[in-house]
């Protein structure tokens, strides 16, 4: 039997070790990681404008179709000095609407359209979803989407991050006839064809289709002012 | 290597059984029923169970040897919190490899591999083996449990992604030909449910194969 002094000592030499191994670790890895974590967002932004890329050319095209990023407040007017890619979408949306920083990506097609990509964040049932927006040059009419999710369940919620959920939003729109902005909403049972602000909400995922449309509605609400600027 | 007769050979027929005796009559999935959580999670497709199979052998193999090696100075007191801790920590490093270099797959993988912690395999190996074994046994116990664990998930992942997506690692294998007579992807085969009934199905073909697997 050890003695009480022995196994003190022995657990602490032993977490010691073990933490200075797991640091060396987390650091040496480190700026693989976030390097990963930089091609993703950058895939998930070039598909919200229908691109497809690989991990390997993400951020050449990345660098070939975003022709500008800019940060602008609620009023719509430029924040200058902030790079859209460095705004954590995650924290913003946690500040109130008029405060926030709101980034915005512009990309130019191959056709040479413009399009206005949007970031937003919410919450679907397990955890936090988050996607991306594109609009046409009228920012009015949607151009494509992208949305992924944390942990929703698989089959049901988790369909929002299918390309056949995300294709339903291009050529939906904003705002009404009236021009008011109404977002986007997933309608549970279906939407009508002819609803220019609805989609199919997923059968079995209503609380992740519910917060889908609550994040794109939240989310998407302090780009109004921007959104009515036209060029 | 297996010249050094001076002890005991590296390679004798006791470790051969040793690395056998998981694969197949002491299978740490179809015969001692462990590790199933896991093995339903992430065998919607092939290459996670790939990469789980992997994680898991590596884990397994690691921790037997090092507790192996540090049986003799282990406080029997508290032998279960040193086991955890060589364990978490060897999780913890997979972990972080995996975000650097697959992140795809981690990002699938997500919770389970954090989850390797709790694998049950893991904790039976370093208890009923790795207390009382010498490392270069230990390490082949741990490494062929891990393959067992391995085997069934990549049995399950071929099947589930075969019969659920129709492909083979993200690669379509059912000709279009098919679709167009009216086959369908058996969407059941993707939810858990059809994994563990696919798992049953495994334990029963293998116990009328084994018949000493058979309670009397």
């Amino acid at each position: 039997m050890h003695s009480n002094r022995y196994i003190f000592i022995y657990s602490a030499v032993m977490v010691v070790v073990v933490a200075i191994l797991l640091t060396v670790v987390a650091i040496g890895l480190k700026p693989k990681q976030q390097y990963n974590i930089k091609v993703e967002k950058m895939q998930n932004i070039l598909s919200s404008v229908n691109i497809s890329s690989t991990t390997k050319n993400a951020e050449e095209l990345f660098n070939k179709y975003i022709v500008d990023q800019k940060v602008i407040d609620v009023n719509g007017n430029e924040q200058p000095n902030l790079k859209a890619f460095d705004v954590n979408v995650e924290q913003e949306s946690k500040v109130p609407a008029d405060k926030r920083k709101l980034p915005i990506y512009i990309c130019k097609t191959d056709k040479g359209e413009t399009k206005y990509i949007l970031p937003t964040y919410g919450k679907g049932l397990w955890g936090p979803i988050w996607g991306y927006i594109s609009v046409n040059d009228d920012k009015n009419t949607v151009y494509g989407s992208f949305f992924d999710h944390k942990g929703e369940t698989p089959g049901l919620g988790a369909e929002i991050a299918t390309p056949t959920f995300q294709a339903q939003f291009a050529g939906k729109k904003l705002f009404d006839e009236n021009g008011t902005f109404v977002s986007i909403k997933a309608v549970k049972g279906g939407a009508d064809k002819n609803d220019a602000h609805g989609v199919d909400a997923i059968s079995g995922g209503t609380i992740t289709s519910k917060g889908l449309t609550k994040m794109l509605m939240d989310e998407l609400k302090p780009y109004e002012n921007f959104l009515k600027q036209k060029n | 290597m297996s010249d050094k007769k001076e002890k005991e050979p590296w390679f004798s027929a006791k470790i051969a059984n040793t690395f056998l005796g998981p694969l197949s009559l002491n299978n740490p999935i179809t015969v001692q029923v462990l590790g199933i959580c896991s093995s339903l999670a992430v065998t919607v497709q092939l290459k996670p169970a790939l990469i789980m199979a992997l994680s898991v052998t590596i884990v397994t193999g690691f921790s037997n040897l090092i507790i192996s090696l540090m049986r003799n100075t282990i406080p029997s007191r508290i032998r279960i919190i040193v086991q955890l801790v060589v364990i978490a920590a060897l999780v913890i490093i997979v972990d972080q490899l995996l975000k650097a270099y697959v992140y795809d797959v981690s990002k699938k993988l997500s919770v389970f591999v954090g989850l390797i912690i709790t694998n049950c395999i893991l904790m039976g190996r370093l208890e009923a083996y790795a207390m009382a074994n010498k490392p270069w046994p230990s390490f082949v116990d741990g490494i062929a449990n891990g393959v067992g664990y391995g085997m069934i998930l990549i049995i399950l992942g071929t099947i589930r992604e075969l019969l659920g997506s129709g492909k083979i690692l993200g690669m379509s294998v059912i000709p279009d030909s098919f679709y167009q007579a009216g086959y369908e992807n058996n969407g059941l085969m993707i939810l858990p449910p059809m994994a563990l009934i696919t798992i049953g199905v495994i334990i029963w073909i293998h116990r009328s194969w084994k018949k000493s697997l058979i309670e009397k």
